[in-house]
């Protein structure tokens, strides 16, 4: 069921190069790009339930993009792909980012009720606003950064249901067209960061395998530049 | 039964492991004293203020407690600069070059969940009182000799500049929290953070911006050198003509083989000048040691010599030796 790879457990392979992608938002742009410089992704966009694939000389890897950091920073991964938010909520985890890839572009924003006061008046009368988010470490450093005392609350799944039924006063959350937001009757108040996907390798990698990974790199460059 | 926590980022080492550790602990030390150099043992606790006269800024220690005289101590968070403590205050009138080793215990502040220990073993060495470049030479030497010892015969050696940012930035006119900015995306690595810095300070083109990115992704043999010179630049200059003087006294030692001169190569340790070192092994995907030279850290003692040295972090190199071993030891990379 799975693809036999070279060097499974903590050992890094000798074989080919180990790209972690992601799955979910950036999956469809991620092979795209591949595709573009020449990775053959056909596998991958088909039915198959398998996670590893091998593809024009290296390996598919495909996860979760909150993974993709740490798979990279233990070099089970050589190299990968993820979201700016992942790596910013994820900061103390060593992995180089070597290229900006200019897709998946979204912001990450303060987002209250349309027209509440919430917010203001949380901060005014009691001293701090209650924020929920899936990025408590960015919202915190963020909050921090701009002098404001939250009380960051961490939930898993839909945000937009925090400040409508009372868990919070307003939510940190990554936003692409606005359309979830609009939906929940949610407004943007603060812009926090713009983020898109990046391009990642793991710090022995990036030395030991340098050509490699220098020429994925390049061409990767080239096609999303 | 009964489970008696404690603390993360500690262990217990039980029969099997110890044996395996003690054998390597061995080995190494065996090459460490093959080559002059004499084994020492320094508290594991010391003054806050002797530390911090290390370096103050990123070797703090994490662990710091007062005594019952109120005097505020810390756990030493590496080798280094407890034995520059040592040498200024034991050694200060002894012959040079002075060649010391240690296998010791150090403790750092570790986030959850990464394989990093708060308390680890490091093995290394400190040649104090060579300038470089035969210094570094002589410790790449013993270094390669080390990692040979443990069976990591495939292990790489990558040999960068601690000065070649701090001068550039200087020949740029970069300063203040600029100049600190660069640096933290450098020692990040964060290549795109680190272009978005520099595009955005006033002064710097879009020629000067390049030549940053282009000399950070430089590794590889000699040929990387001229590829740097071709940069252009004082400091670039400079730091490419230390760098080659150094392979040049590896390459006399027949040691440059498994060297890879690396300039975009920076360790958060603020001590170090001039050549720094990270050391590196297939099998595994952390850092396994690291070193170079702290020309400047004994001065802080009151004693002005030119010193370099190397540590390996004792845990991750038996596990790069159990996985280079399942892989069949001797196989071409």
């Amino acid at each position: 069921m799975s693809v036999e790879v070279a060097g499974m457990g903590r050992a890094k392979a000798d074989g080919p190069l180990k790209l972690a992608v992601p799955r979910g938002a950036l999956f469809g742009e991620t092979l795209d790009a591949l595709d573009a410089i020449g990775i053959d992704t056909a596998e991958l966009r088909g039915e198959s339930r398998s996670l590893i694939f091998e593809a024009s000389g290296i390996t598919l890897v495909t996860m979760r993009p909150s993974d993709v950091p740490t798979y990279v920073e233990a070099g089970a991964a050589d190299v990968g792909i993820t979201g700016k938010d992942v790596l910013l909520e994820q900061d103390d985890r060593v992995v180089y980012e070597l290229l900006d890839l200019g897709f998946g572009r979204c912001r990450m924003v303060l987002a209250g009720r349309r027209g509440d006061a919430k917010l203001g008046e949380s901060e005014r009368r009691l001293g701090m606003m209650r924020i929920a988010t899936k990025y408590p470490r960015t919202a915190q450093r963020h909050f921090e950064s701009t002098g404001h005392q939250v009380e960051v609350i961490e939930v898993k799944g839909s945000v937009e249901l925090a400040p409508l039924i009372g868990l919070a006063d307003g939510i940190v959350d990554l936003v692409a067209t606005g359309r979830t937001l609009k939906e929940n009757d949610l407004e943007v108040r603060e812009e926090i960061v713009e983020c898109t996907a990046r391009f990642v390798a793991n710090r022995v990698a990036h030395k030991l395998r340098a050509a490699e990974v220098d020429e994925l790199t390049a061409k990767l460059r080239e096609a999303t530049g | 039964m009964v489970i008696h926590p404690i603390p993360p980022g500690t262990r217990d080492v039980l029969p099997d492991e110890m044996r395996e550790l003690r054998r390597l602990h061995l080995a190494m030390i065996e090459v460490f004293e093959g080559r002059g150099y004499g084994e020492v043992s320094t508290p594991a606790i010391e003054y806050d203020e002797v530390l911090a006269r290390g370096d103050g800024r990123t070797a703090a220690s994490a662990y710091r407690f007062f005594d019952e005289h109120g005097d505020l101590l810390a756990l030493r968070s590496d080798m280094t600069v407890p034995i520059a403590r040592l040498v200024a205050s034991r050694y200060a009138d002894a012959k040079m070059p002075l060649r010391l080793c240690y296998l010791a215990n150090a403790f750092r502040a570790v986030r959850p969940q990464r394989g990093q220990m708060r308390e680890f073993a490091q093995a290394g060495v400190e040649l104090i009182g060579a300038p470089a470049p035969e210094g570094t030479a002589e410790v790449v030497e013993v270094l390669e000799a080390t990692l040979d010892a443990a069976g990591l015969n495939r292990a790489v050696i990558g040999l960068g500049d601690a000065d070649l940012y701090r001068q550039l930035l200087t020949e740029l006119r970069v300063e203040g929290e600029a100049r600190e900015a660069v640096l933290g995306k450098l020692a990040a690595h964060d290549l795109v953070g680190l272009e978005e810095e520099l595009s955005s300070l006033a002064g710097i083109g879009d020629e000067q911006v390049a030549t940053c990115m282009a000399l950070s992704q430089l590794r590889g043999g000699r040929e990387v050198l001229e590829e740097a010179r071709a940069l252009g630049g004082d400091a670039v200059e400079r730091a490419t003509a230390r760098l080659g003087e150094t392979f040049e006294a590896l390459e006399a030692r027949g040691v440059a083989d498994r060297v890879q001169i690396d300039l975009g190569l920076l360790r958060d340790l603020g001590y170090y000048s001039g050549a720094i070192l990270e050391v590196y092994d297939p099998a595994l995907g952390h850092v396994l040691g690291g070193g170079g030279r702290y020309d400047g850290l004994l001065e802080r003692f009151g004693i002005d010599l030119p010193a370099a040295g190397f540590a390996l972090y004792l845990e991750r190199v038996h596990v790069a030796q159990a996985e280079e071993e399942v892989r069949g030891g001797g196989e071409e990379a």
